[in-house]
């Protein structure tokens, strides 16, 4: 039978793609009547150039990236509006083994304990100023990325500004581990498996990860032509269900060796299977003989990860908002807030019966423990969903938010 | 009065199709054109250059850098923004079909840039034509070598003339509706398979 939907979506080599590429590898678009076609992209650049051109109906986006679009932050914007997230965590902050050899020797342990490792950075930052050697360098994947939010936040949080105290550059995620090993950049935030690859190398040392920064925290989207959308609802409803499927097969451990597999193929990541079991699994090699497990280190599906929350939305607008990138006004708050559309997702998985949460917006950081949730009793789980900082994002008191000045916790 | 000719930067990791841009802007009379295939130390080629349009490909992964750092002003002394942003959405299709992006300084007007653009497109397509056109090459004399290769097995095995070799190929292709050389690969495939001295 002749598919139903003809869909072309765009992804990135980054882990998180893995729901978009199962959906067409494992079937689960097939079976929902969609025909979707998925092309490799070297740069988000080219996922926005696709989108706007509509050589690609949808993408694997960053996050905060179709709110940058929305917002007229990008050259050749288009409305882009998200349905569905790919996942939450995944992310960590590798550092050179120079640096962390002298973050150790300011109290950084191998325990990813944002607080800790951020405090000795800290202290290092300050050492080197003072003795007037040239600021470090991190990079991030882009600056409209849950990456550079997260470690700005980090930073902040623990007394270093990283407008001022660091410098901030862009470099692909394929890149860092060579940028890393060649000395030109001092760190970098990426998704995996581009941490892994710098641990195994010997050339790096995870410092912290997204998942102890800001536990079950927003990540990649999908990101779909607005027009698009509004032609071929059907179309759109029946990948979303597809995804979901998708997203549950990913999350299910008794198929971890075959996601790993299929990831490891050329035509996606092109890396070995065991690169692809860090992120699976949460147990990272950190560098220098260190191994931790990190708990909800990658959801592709659990504690509703796939949820459109319109506060993940407004927080990434409020870091666009801190960093410059934007200035606050009820319209631009508005035009975040419509971008991420828990009510398309809604309806695409109502016909399954699926627990749903009973809200569209949550308040981040409110849950310290695993909390069950919706009217279907336990079958939905959220959280702990909390900032390492201890600090709450409440959406309906944004104002109050931007207002903080300072972000620096206090120091014991 | 003279107008000053505009500085173009080309970057391209592709050194073959970099030099037939940079071949196309000079015979379009700009004098001044960089070409850079390595990104590493951009930001101060940029600064030293001072370019007033940058041409690069868009499999170049650097994008995203490169567009950030064209919003920083600390890097580069003047704002430069994406040029089809401002354009029709004919030259957004055509430049992304051909590969290629361009960025201009804020304030250059479009129709002076525009013919570069045009250029950039039409040299990228030709470029993908000639790389097409030698990879068809190329697999028409790998086919051509497989051909070879089942004649002979045919003639030794059957006792056919060469010509007589060919025509039963020729003869199994068609009846099957498939190509000569793929006809030619399973049979040679299969001679390997049948006798490992064969193949």
């Amino acid at each position: 039978m002749a598919a139903e939907h003809q869909i072309n979506a765009g992804f990135i080599p980054l882990f998180d793609s893995a729901v978009l590429v199962a959906a067409r590898e494992i079937g689960f678009a097939a079976r929902e009547g969609v025909d979707l076609t998925l092309s490799r992209e070297t740069s988000w650049a080219n996922i926005r150039d696709r989108i706007a051109i509509g050589h690609f109906d949808l993408a694997h986006m960053l996050g905060p990236m179709p709110i940058a679009c929305n917002l007229g932050l990008t050259p050749l914007a288009s409305d882009t509006i998200v349905p569905f997230s790919l996942g939450l965590g995944g992310n960590c902050v590798t550092v050179s083994n120079t640096l962390w050899a002298g973050m150790a020797a300011h109290g950084a342990l191998p325990d990813l304990d944002p607080a800790r490792t951020g405090k000795a950075l800290g202290a290092l930052i300050r050492e080197r100023a003072s003795s007037g050697g040239d600021p470090l360098r991190f990079a991030v994947v882009h600056p409209h990325s849950g990456h550079n939010y997260e470690l700005r936040y980090w930073l902040a949080a623990c007394g270093i500004d990283p407008a001022r105290e660091i410098e901030v550059v862009i470099v692909p995620p394929p890149f860092m581990a060579d940028a890393l090993a060649a000395g030109r950049i001092d760190g970098y935030c990426a998704g995996e498996p581009w941490n892994s690859v710098s641990v195994v190398a010997g050339t790096g040392h995870i410092a912290t990860v997204k998942a102890t920064i800001w536990k079950t925290s927003p990540e990649k989207v999908v990101g779909v032509r607005k027009a698009w959308a509004e032609k071929h609802p059907e179309a759109l409803s029946a990948l979303l269900r597809a995804l979901h499927h998708a997203a549950r097969w990913c999350q299910d451990p008794a198929n971890r060796g075959e996601l790993a597999a299929l990831m490891a193929q050329p035509s996606f990541l092109g890396l070995s299977p065991a690169l692809q079991m860090p992120i699976l699994t949460g147990h990272l090699a950190l560098g220098g003989g260190s191994e931790l497990t990190v708990e909800d280190f990658f959801l592709p599906f659990g504690k509703a990860a796939n949820f459109p929350w319109k506060s993940h939305a407004l927080w990434f607008y409020t870091q666009m908002v801190r960093w410059g990138q934007v200035k606050h006004s009820a319209a631009h708050m508005g035009l975040a807030r419509d971008t991420y559309r828990p009510d398309l997702y809604r309806a695409a998985l109502k016909p399954l019966g699926v627990a749903l949460p009973g809200a569209n917006a949550k308040v981040e950081g409110a849950l310290t423990a695993a909390t069950p949730v919706g009217s279907a009793g336990a079958s939905l789980v959220l959280g702990p969903d909390g900032f390492f900082d201890g600090r709450i994002f409440d959406p309906d008191r944004i104002d109050d938010y931007l207002a903080i000045r300072d972000w620096a916790m206090p120091t014991g | 009065m003279i107008r000053k000719s505009l500085t173009v930067l080309v970057i391209d990791e592709n050194h073959i199709r970099a030099s037939i841009i940079e071949a196309g802007l000079r015979e379009a009379g700009h004098e001044q054109v960089t070409v850079v295939h390595d990104v590493a130390g951009i930001a101060r080629r940029i600064a030293e250059i001072e370019p007033d349009v940058i041409v690069i490909d868009l499999e170049n992964p650097n994008r995203d850098m490169l567009e950030n750092m064209f919003q920083l002003s600390r890097v580069v002394k003047r704002p430069i923004a994406m040029f089809v942003d401002r354009s029709d959405q004919a030259s957004i299709e055509a430049a992304v079909e051909a590969g290629v992006s361009a960025y201009v300084v804020d304030g250059l007007r479009q129709e002076r840039v525009k013919p570069i653009l045009d250029m950039a497109i039409s040299r990228f397509n030709a470029f993908s034509r000639m790389a097409r056109e030698l990879e068809e090459a190329r697999s028409e004399l790998e086919d051509r070598k497989v051909i070879d290769r089942a004649k002979g097995i045919l003639m030794r095995s059957r006792g056919l003339s060469e010509d007589a070799a060919y025509t039963l190929l020729r003869k199994t292709a068609m009846n099957q509706n498939r190509k000569i050389s793929e006809i030619a690969q399973s049979l040679v495939t299969a001679a390997g398979l049948l006798d490992p001295g064969e193949s």
